[in-house]
C-alpha cells in the first residue's frame, strides 16, 4: 500500500526533522540575541550525544548521564560565547562566521582527541522492539524525540513569553541599547542565550544518538540542516525554525523513499533554494529593508 | 608602476624560489598548491571581497572543470584544451543562470543558497558513480602540455603556475581600479545607494560572480591534470569553507590580502602535520585567534599597522 508507505516516510521525516527544529531553534536563537550565526552549533549536538555515551559506559545511570551530557554541552556553548563571541562584538558578518567555523573545527579537534574517531551507538530511553501498527512500525525511540522536541519547544515559549528572564533575552535581541537602559545586563543575557542554544543542541543530541549512530565528526551535518530549517523558516523566526525543521524533515524522508536514498541531502537543499528563488527570505520570515 | 609593485614583488621573489631550490619539496610541490589556492582566493575576492557578497559554495565551481577535464580526456580521448573549454562552458551556462535568482538573496540567506550549490553539486559527483567515478574519484588524466612542451615534473607546473598567478594577480588590481570595481566597491558600501547612483548591480554582481565562477573552473581543470587525480573530496563543503578562509583571513577586498591567506592556509597543515592528533584542535583555535584580535584580516591589519607608522 503506498499510503502507508508514505505514512511510514513521513514518521521517520517527523523524527529527523523534530531534531533540525531543535537545531534550528538554536540558531534562531543565537541569531536574534546577537546577530551571529553559529555554525558550531551542530558541534553542540554531537558533544551532547557524545558525553551521553561516554558517561553512560562509565557507569553512570542512563538519566543522569543524560542530564550531565546536556549541561557539558550548555557549558561549552556559554564558554563560546564567554571566550569568543563576546571579544568580537563588532565583527561582521562573515568575520562571524568564520570565527564559528572555526570554533566547530576546534571542538570537532577537541572531541577527536577525547573519544577518537571510532564509531558509537547510545541505547535508546526505552525498549528496542518496534511498535506495530498494521502495517506500519514505530520505534519507540522515535516517539521519545517527536514528544520530546514538542515539550521542550514549548517550554521555551513559556520561558521567552511568562518569565522575566526569558523576556529580558528578548528585550536584549530587539534592542540592545534600550534593553541596557532598562537596567538589563545585556551581557549576561547574551551568555544566557548562548547556553539555552546549546542546551537544546545537546537535547537533540541525547535523543538522536540512540537512532543514528555518532562520531566526533556527525556534526556537521546535523548543524548544517539546522541552518537550513532555520532559513527556511525565515533567520531569526523561532517558530518558522521549528516548522521548517519539520517540513524539512518530511521532504528529506520522503524523497530518500520515494526518489533516491543518495541523493536526500540534494533534495532538502534543492528544496530550499527553490523557495528562496521565490520567497528570499523563508517561508515566514520579514521581509527587511535596507537602510542606505 | 607603484600600483603594479606588489605583483613584481610577488613574481621575482617566486621565480627566486623556483630557480634556487627547484628540487626542495616546500617549493615545487607544497609552491604549485599555494599557487591554486592563491588563484582561487583572488576569485573569491572578487565575488566576496570587492562586491561583498558571500559565497559558501564556490568549491561547486572548482569540481565542475576539474571532473570536466577529467571526463572528457579520459573518456573520450579529448584534447584537454577542449575539455577545459567545456568545463568553462558549462560553468559559465550554470552560473550565468543561477546569478540573477542567487544573488538576488543577502547575507545569511546568500550563504545558505550557495552553500545548497555546494552540496548539490559534491552529492552528484558521488552519486553518479556512470560519469565521476562515484567516491574513488577518476584517475590517469593525461599530461597537459603547453605547445608541445609536456609539464610532467613538479617544478614546470610550479613556473607555469607561477605564471598564471601573476596573471591572476594582474587581472584582480585592475579590476579593482576600473570602472567596474568602483562599481563592486559601491555596492559593497551600500547596494541601495549604488543604485540611486546608476548603477546596474544585479547586472555587475552577476558579471563578478560568472567571472569569479570562470577562474575557479579553470584553475580546477589544471588542478585536475596536475594532480592527475581528482575526487569529490576535493570539492567538498569542506573546500569551499577554506576558500572563505583565506580571503577573510587574509583581508577581505585586498588582492594581496587573498594571496597571503591563501599561503598562510597552504602552509598552516604542512606545518600542524607535526603535530598529528593536535592538528585539527589547532588549527580551529588558530583560526579563531585571527579572526578574534584582527577581524580585518591579517594582510590588511598589517598594512595598516605600517601606514600608521610611516
Amino acid at each position: 500500500m503506498i499510503g502507508e508507505e508514505l505514512i511510514q516516510f513521513l514518521i521517520s521525516g517527523l523524527t529527523i526533522g523534530s531534531i533540525y527544529a531543535l537545531v534550528g531553534l538554536g540558531f534562531s536563537l543565537i541569531y536574534n540575541a546577537s546577530d551571529v550565526v553559529n555554525f558550531a552549533q551542530g558541534e553542540f549536538v554531537m558533544i551532547g550525544a557524545m558525553s551521553a555515551i561516554f558517561l553512560h559506559a562509565w557507569g553512570l545511570p542512563y538519566f543522569l548521564a543524560i542530564v550531565f551530557a546536556v549541561i557539558i554541552s550548555m557549558l561549552v556553548g556559554m564558554a563560546l560565547e564567554k571566550l569568543a563571541i563576546e571579544r568580537a562584538r563588532n565583527a561582521t558578518v562573515v568575520t562571524t562566521i568564520i570565527i564559528t567555523i572555526g570554533a566547530s573545527i576546534f571542538l570537532r579537534g577537541a572531541a577527536l582527541l577525547i573519544w577518537g574517531k571510532e564509531i558509537y551507538g547510545f541505547p535508546p530511553i526505552s525498549g528496542e522492539d518496534p511498535i506495530k501498527l498494521g502495517n506500519i512500525t514505530i520505534l519507540p525511540q522515535s516517539l521519545y524525540v517527536i514528544s520530546g522536541t514538542f515539550l521542550f519547544v514549548f517550554l521555551l515559549r513559556f520561558f521567552f513569553q511568562k518569565t522575566i528572564i526569558g523576556k529580558a533575552i528578548l528585550a536584549c535581541s530587539y534592542n540592545k541599547k534600550a534593553a541596557y537602559l532598562m537596567g538589563i545586563e545585556v551581557k549576561r543575557m547574551l551568555l544566557l542565550a548562548y547556553g539555552i542554544s546549546a542546551l537544546l543542541g545537546g537535547i537533540a543530541g541525547v535523543l538522536i544518538a540512540p537512532i543514528t549512530y555518532m562520531t566526533y565528526g556527525s556534526g556537521v551535518m546535523l548543524g548544517l540542516k539546522g541552518f537550513c530549517a532555520s532559513i527556511l523558516g525565515g533567520m531569526g523566526n523561532s517558530m518558522g525554525a521549528v516548522i521548517g525543521g519539520l517540513l524539512l524533515g518530511a521532504v528529506e524522508s520522503l524523497g530518500a523513499g520515494l526518489i533516491s536514498s543518495g541523493y536526500k541531502d540534494a533534495i532538502s537543499f534543492f528544496i530550499i533554494l527553490i523557495v528562496l528563488f521565490f520567497r528570499p527570505t523563508g517561508l515566514f520570515g520579514k521581509r527587511g529593508l535596507e537602510r542606505v | 608602476m607603484k600600483r603594479l609593485i606588489g605583483l613584481y614583488i610577488f613574481g621575482l621573489t617566486g621565480i627566486a624560489l623556483g630557480a634556487l631550490f627547484p628540487d626542495n619539496y616546500y617549493v615545487s610541490v607544497v609552491g604549485s598548491t599555494a599557487f591554486f589556492h592563491i588563484i582561487l582566493a583572488i576569485a573569491l575576492n572578487l565575488f566576496m571581497g570587492y562586491a561583498g557578497q558571500i559565497s559558501l559554495g564556490h568549491a561547486a565551481f572548482f569540481g565542475i572543470g576539474a571532473y570536466s577535464s577529467a571526463f572528457f580526456t579520459t573518456n573520450y580521448g579529448l584534447n584537454p584544451y577542449i575539455a577545459l573549454i567545456i568545463g568553462l562552458c558549462i560553468t559559465f551556462f550554470l552560473a550565468s543562470c543561477l546569478a540573477r535568482p542567487i544573488l538576488s538573496l543577502k547575507g545569511h540567506y546568500l550563504a545558505m543558497a550557495t552553500l545548497g550549490l555546494g552540496i548539490i553539486v559534491h552529492i552528484f559527483l558521488v552519486q553518479e558513480e556512470g560519469i565521476t567515478g562515484g567516491p574513488d574519484g577518476m584517475s590517469n588524466i593525461p599530461v597537459l602540455s603547453i605547445l608541445g612542451f609536456p609539464l610532467d615534473s613538479d617544478i614546470k607546473w610550479y613556473f607555469f603556475l607561477l605564471a598564471i598567478t601573476c596573471g591572476a594577480i594582474l587581472i584582480s588590481l585592475n579590476i579593482g581600479a576600473s570602472r567596474m570595481g568602483r562599481a563592486l566597491k559601491a555596492i559593497h558600501g551600500s547596494e541601495i545607494a549604488a543604485e540611486c547612483l546608476g548603477i546596474d548591480t544585479a547586472t555587475v554582481k552577476a558579471q563578478i560572480f560568472v567571472l569569479s565562477a570562470l577562474i575557479t573552473s579553470f584553475v580546477g581543470s589544471l588542478f585536475a591534470h596536475q594532480q592527475a587525480f581528482i575526487s569529490p573530496d576535493s570539492c567538498s563543503f569542506f573546500f569551499s569553507i577554506e576558500l572563505v578562509t583565506m580571503v577573510v583571513l587574509g583581508g577581505l577586498g585586498s588582492t594581496f590580502g587573498a594571496v597571503f591567506g591563501a599561503l598562510i592556509l597552504t602552509l598552516l597543515p604542512e606545518v600542524l602535520v607535526h603535530f598529528e592528533e593536535l592538528e585539527v584542535i589547532i588549527y580551529g583555535a588558530i583560526l579563531m585567534a585571527i579572526m578574534i584580535f584582527l577581524p580585518k584580516g591579517v594582510f590588511v591589519s598589517l598594512c595598516e599597522a605600517v601606514n600608521r607608522r610611516l
